[in-house]
């Protein structure tokens, strides 16, 4: 059911682990929904130098936490906040449909570990209030009940 | 190519025996008449059919009356709930059943709640086990059947089925099991036992899938399943799948007849599964119940992973195994059975089922205790729920 990319990243993970002393550090998903990705980033003059992840999860979640953290690396933060889980998806050639929202954590996560940054630097994140997402399983816990 | 392919999977489905292969196949190309004509190969094909009801039958302790085939497990669990409850609902509209159902037989009584019905769902304790007190308490002027499974597919654990049936005869209820896990791994005797429905499935004793049966007590009223032609008369319509209803007779024949001897070797597998991932796998629990469960199950959670992750891992080394997480379900949340024996839903998404089969070996299990330590531990470490701190001490993360 997962694309050869998607088992590459899944079985030959880039970039697992800590970074002691992250600028950035941010943790996103519940163990209700199965799925909790920690991301630590390396920053320096607001370019990402290096990003670290640690994933609890499936193969779709170690895959795009993976692939999101390659593609972060060497962007300025501005950039790597526009990275949706459309694009990580994209870049792993695609998700089976119902894998979709195992992909929102990995945009969460670099949103939530960029916040970390803003905020250690004082620098206003209201802009970023409504990324960084806690509610995310409920939402779909609720959508699929309804349908 | 794979070096080595382990299938640890026989609850999900078994492969179809050579002797029940080589029963079925003159049924499609030879004897391929309809079973209700009346030339020769009509009624050997009826004949044939008549034999394997015969099997079924002996296998359960019943007449062979007694026996409708059907296309599935799933249809004979939803002929058994959804035809006595409309049969009898000028007696009632109570349904009793546990929370640890198969879909097959959860997902009828939620429909019939829809249909008006009401359905108590009984807890079970952190075994997984139905507790027959429960079962009589719960019973009403109302109710109109008790549907209680005999072993669970997924912890393995097997239900005082025995006790129940005599609570249901005792007050006039009537009582239908879904065997689908039990057959040919649990002596089964539906007078013995009080059981008036019960429902079996072909491709979980190495027959061929897409065929079961239903056992109907005499006298039990149930509504018919499909109206049509007169087969099983007239119950349960459309012309009947010779091939697989053979094959299933056979199947059950050769299940029940060499049972105890498979089982000792099951038993040996699966404890030894058991003790050893204990022993070298730290932060695993065993879910079910250490005796009471069948004699080819293993459940384990390993804390602080994910059960996807630890299949596709596996299947990388070929072994094929499942597990209740959220991410192998399609769903959101994790097993239904996990959670009702009370796992935390982080521990209930890190379980994986090992399920033992006749073709499985001690090499095998060899096999397996090779790779499954190292699989936990990458994951482990790739975990932020886990952190190692200064050799074997392991602390969660806030
Ligand atoms: C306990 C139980 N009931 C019912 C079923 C459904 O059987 P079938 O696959 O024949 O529809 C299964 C197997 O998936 C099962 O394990
Ligand atoms: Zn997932």
């Amino acid at each position: 059911m997962y694309s050869e990319k998607v088992m590459d990243h899944f079985m030959n993970p880039r970039n697992v682990g800590e970074i002691p002393d992250a600028q950035g550090v941010g943790q996103v998903g519940n163990p209700k929904c199965g799925d909790i990705m920690k991301m630590y980033l390396k920053i320096e003059n607001g370019v990402i130098v290096d990003a670290k992840f640690k994933t609890f999860g499936c193969g779709a979640a170690v895959a795009t936490s993976s692939m999101a953290t390659e593609m972060i690396k060497g962007k300025t933060v501005e950039e790597a906040l526009k990275i949706t889980n459309k694009a990580v998806a994209e870049a792993l050639g695609g998700l089976p449909p119902i894998k979709m929202h195992c992909s929102n954590l990995a945009e969460e996560a670099i949103k939530a570990a960029i916040s970390d940054y803003f905020r250690k630097q004082g620098i206003p994140t209201d802009h970023l209030e409504d990324l960084a997402c806690g509610r995310r399983c409920d939402d779909i816990h609720k959508a699929r009940e309804d349908d | 190519m794979r070096e080595r392919f382990v299938y640890l999977d026989h609850a999900s489905t078994t492969p179809v025996r050579p002797e029940v292969l080589e029963a079925m196949l003159p049924y499609f190309t030879q004897k391929y008449g309809n079973a209700s004509s009346l030339y020769s190969i009509g009624r050997e094909s009826k004949k044939a059919m008549e034999e394997a009801r015969i099997k079924v039958a002996a296998a359960l302790g019943a007449q062979p009356g007694e026996i409708y085939f059907t296309g599935s497990g799933t249809e004979a669990d939803n002929w058994a709930i959804k035809g006595a409850a409309y049969a009898n609902r000028k007696k009632g509209k109570h349904i009793i059943t546990s929370a640890i159902e198969h879909h097959a037989v959860l997902h009828t009584c939620q429909y019939l709640e829809r249909e008006g019905f009401e359905v108590t769902y009984l807890p079970v304790n952190e075994k997984g086990l139905v507790s027959p007190d429960d079962v009589r308490a719960a019973i009403r002027d109302d109710t109109v059947l008790i549907s209680i499974m005999f072993a669970n597919n997924e912890i393995g654990t097997i239900q005082p089925i025995a006790e129940i049936g005599k609570i249901a005869g005792e007050k006039g209820v009537y009582f239908h099991t879904d065997a689908v896990q039990a057959v040919g791994n649990v002596e089964i005797n539906v007078s013995g036992m009080g059981i008036d429905l019960l429902s079996l499935s072909g491709h979980k004793f190495y027959g061929p899938k897409g065929v079961g049966a239903l056992y109907v007590r005499k006298g039990v009223k149930i509504t018919s399943f499909m109206h049509g032609g007169g087969q099983e008369r007239g119950r349960r319509a459309s012309t009947e799948n010779i091939p697989a209803i053979v094959g299933l007779g056979k199947a059950i024949e050769l299940a029940t007849l060499d049972m105890e001897e498979r089982n000792q070797k099951l038993i040996a597998l699966r404890d030894r599964t058991i003790n050893e991932v204990l022993k070298r796998i730290p932060h695993v629990r065993l879910n079910g119940d250490r005796q009471r469960r069948l004699p080819g199950n293993v459940n384990f959670s390993f804390e602080y992973i994910e059960g996807e992750s630890l299949l596709l891992m596996l299947d990388m080394k070929g072994i094929a195994a499942s597990s209740g997480s959220a991410c192998t379900s399609g769903s959101l949340d994790p097993s239904h059975v996990l959670l009702a024996i009370g796992l935390p839903h982080e521990v209930a998404h890190g379980s994986l089922r090992l399920t033992f089969g006749e073709e499985n070996t001690q090499e095998d299990v060899d096999y397996l205790l090779e790779v499954l330590p190292g699989i936990v531990e990458r994951l482990r470490a790739m975990s932020p729920l886990y952190e190692e701190k200064e050799g074997s001490q392991c602390t969660v993360k806030k």
